[in-house]
């Protein structure tokens, strides 16, 4: 008796997901579908799924010279990368030292003050930033500063992730072991604490690189030349710029797009593990 | 002596390990910080080689500053209907996927996509189906909602701003739902199956009071998020029409960098910390209470 009507709300349930489903692609899948159509049938047609005159791959070509999108991939990559590095090195050293000397002084105020941190949100710093860096020292337009920067402003969080996790998952009798063996505190930590750390590394690691390749603000504030631009300031001063070249506009978001997609196929469950992590971060 | 030699070797092994870190988060965190409430008190223009002391100046003039207050007011209304709108949503949909049927990872992964791409470009994304394909598909099917551009007037912007927030965090909060639910304990859903109670009554009694943290989470998360956003605004809107999309955020970056008041402007973004952080720790203070009365 139950079996029928159990078996339609359970069908029912599928449509109606799969409908919200549709829903929530339908502008990435007109943006990739425009992206190969002319101005022309874009702006008549947007519905069309092709253009009439066949697939314009001209549009992509545009795209990539006219935002110089070789360059500012390259720029973001080397930002992003460095970023991430030495985020990676630089916290997790702090992270296990913060919580074996816990009781100093020195350890609880650095984590105290770095905790209180991730409720600041940017705009709050942001201002007095860019007067000191920018105004006093005359540090903007350079790659380094906004690498060096990006490290500063992620290092309470990856501190965090990284204290949980040595508190919960490297056992202290390991490090004993070493020690007792001769080898000196930073020998511990890079021969023993740190290849145990592996896990939480690469969801820090998913987590940051997203946050600084899609940044916009700080990347903006710190680089002004063309030639620095990361990908996100170059498809803005391309949109600014060709604001009614659709057709180029489309396949211009499509590839700043791109890079992320593809990894989201191939590593998504880590992805989402990742980006969910950086919760605690407001 | 050996005390000395004591604390120094300490700093040293502090240095060493914590140094690099400390001393970043200390050049762009702590330092900004500390000269930005100093900053609100001069009348610095960003260029000018001197500033001058001006008091409390700055504070008067946020409090008068009407188009502060409107932006402000805005980002309260735009967050509050944003943050309703995500979290139904998204409870919505993770009750949806979590009822058993197939392929809920897969449609999971889509409904997570937007928060994998920046603001900006997601912005860029919805002016152009607000501007084209919403004003075309009125070709077809005349309803007058879609006649004009929806960006193109105060209010339907504001709508469209909101429109695109919920898009893009409903499947964030959505997996934080997920996870609410999936930990709910099957064997309490049983027994009250067993003890005769519908589903509905499941639902109401056993679900959702189980549900509360994961409800104060999203909440807190997507008030914190929706106060502050800036980069959706610059590019779907960018403030406009006349200027009645222009949250916080942006009014905060264009009074510091566009009228080069940066006094005033970091007073203002004090001002908008201090509204956020009371809206969500009140938020997250209620719900705790709600979470042991359950």
């Amino acid at each position: 008796m139950r079996r029928p009507i159990q078996h339609r709300t359970m069908t029912l349930k599928t449509i109606l997901a799969i409908v919200l489903w549709l829903g929530y692609m339908f502008p990435f899948a007109l943006v990739l579908t425009n992206s190969l159509k002319r101005k022309v049938s874009i702006v008549k047609f947007p519905l069309q799924l092709f253009d009439e005159k066949g697939l314009q791959w001209v549009n992509y070509k545009n795209a990539i010279e006219k935002m110089s999108f070789f360059r500012s991939f390259g720029n973001s990559f080397f930002v992003t990368a460095c970023s991430v590095a030495i985020l990676l090195l630089f916290s997790s050293m702090a992270a296990w030292f913060l919580v074996r000397h816990a009781t100093w002084k020195s350890s609880k105020i650095t984590f105290a003050l770095m905790m209180a941190s991730m409720a600041v949100p940017f705009q709050v710093v942001m201002i007095p930033l860019i007067s000191i860096y920018g105004g006093v020292f005359h540090m903007l337009n350079s790659r380094i500063t906004l690498i060096l920067m990006n490290f500063g402003f992620g290092v309470a969080l990856c501190i965090f992730m990284c204290h949980g996790f040595i508190k919960a998952n490297v056992p202290l009798s390991l490090e004993e072991a070493a020690t007792i063996d001769g080898c000196s505190p930073h020998a511990t930590f890079f021969f023993v604490v740190f290849p145990l750390m592996k896990p939480i590394l690469s969801t820090i690691t998913i987590l940051e690189a997203l946050g600084f390749w899609n940044d916009y603000l700080l990347p903006y504030l710190v680089l002004g030349k063309k030639e620095i631009a990361t990908l996100p300031l170059a498809i803005r001063t391309f949109y600014g710029t060709f604001s009614n070249d659709y057709g180029n506009i489309m396949a211009g978001l499509v590839l700043s797009m791109l890079p992320i997609i593809v990894l989201y196929i191939f590593l998504q469950k880590y992805i989402v593990g990742g980006v969910i992590a950086g919760a605690v971060k407001s | 002596m050996s005390q000395n030699m004591h604390a120094s070797r300490k700093f040293w092994l502090y240095m060493s390990f914590v140094g690099p870190a400390a001393v970043f988060f200390f050049l762009v965190f702590v330092i900004p910080l500390v000269y930005g409430i100093y900053l609100t008190l001069t009348d610095w223009d960003g260029i000018a080689a001197q500033m001058h002391f001006v008091g409390s100046a700055n504070y008067l003039s946020v409090l008068t500053d009407g188009s502060f207050w409107n932006s402000m007011g805005r980002t309260i209304v735009y967050s509050c209907i944003s943050v309703i709108a995500i979290n139904l949503i998204a409870f919505g949909l993770a009750y949806l996927l979590t009822s058993g049927i197939k392929g809920q990872n897969f449609l999971r992964a889509g409904f997570f996509t937007p928060n994998l791409i920046g603001g900006l470009i997601l912005g860029y994304i919805w002016q152009f189906m607000f501007s084209r394909v919403f004003v075309s598909i009125f070709s077809h099917i005349p309803a007058t909602i879609f006649q004009r551009s929806w960006l193109s007037s105060p209010h339907t912007a504001m709508a469209a701003m909101i429109i695109v927030t919920t898009w893009q965090y409903s499947g964030y909060m959505l997996l934080i739902y997920i996870a609410g639910f999936v930990g709910i304990p099957k064997d309490l859903l049983e027994a009250a199956r067993i003890d005769g109670a519908s589903e509905q009554v499941v639902t109401r009694k056993i679900r959702l009071p189980l549900m509360v943290p994961s409800i104060v989470i999203s909440l807190f998360l997507s008030i914190t998020r929706t106060f502050k956003v800036y980069d959706v605004n610059l590019s779907l809107t960018a403030g406009g029409p006349y200027d009645s999309t222009k949250l916080a955020a942006m009014h905060i970056y264009s009074k510091a960098f566009e009228e080069q008041k940066y006094g005033e402007g970091q007073a203002e973004a004090l001002v908008m910390f201090a509204i956020m952080a009371a809206i969500a720790l009140t938020q997250t203070y209620l719900g705790k209470k709600r979470e042991q009365e359950a």
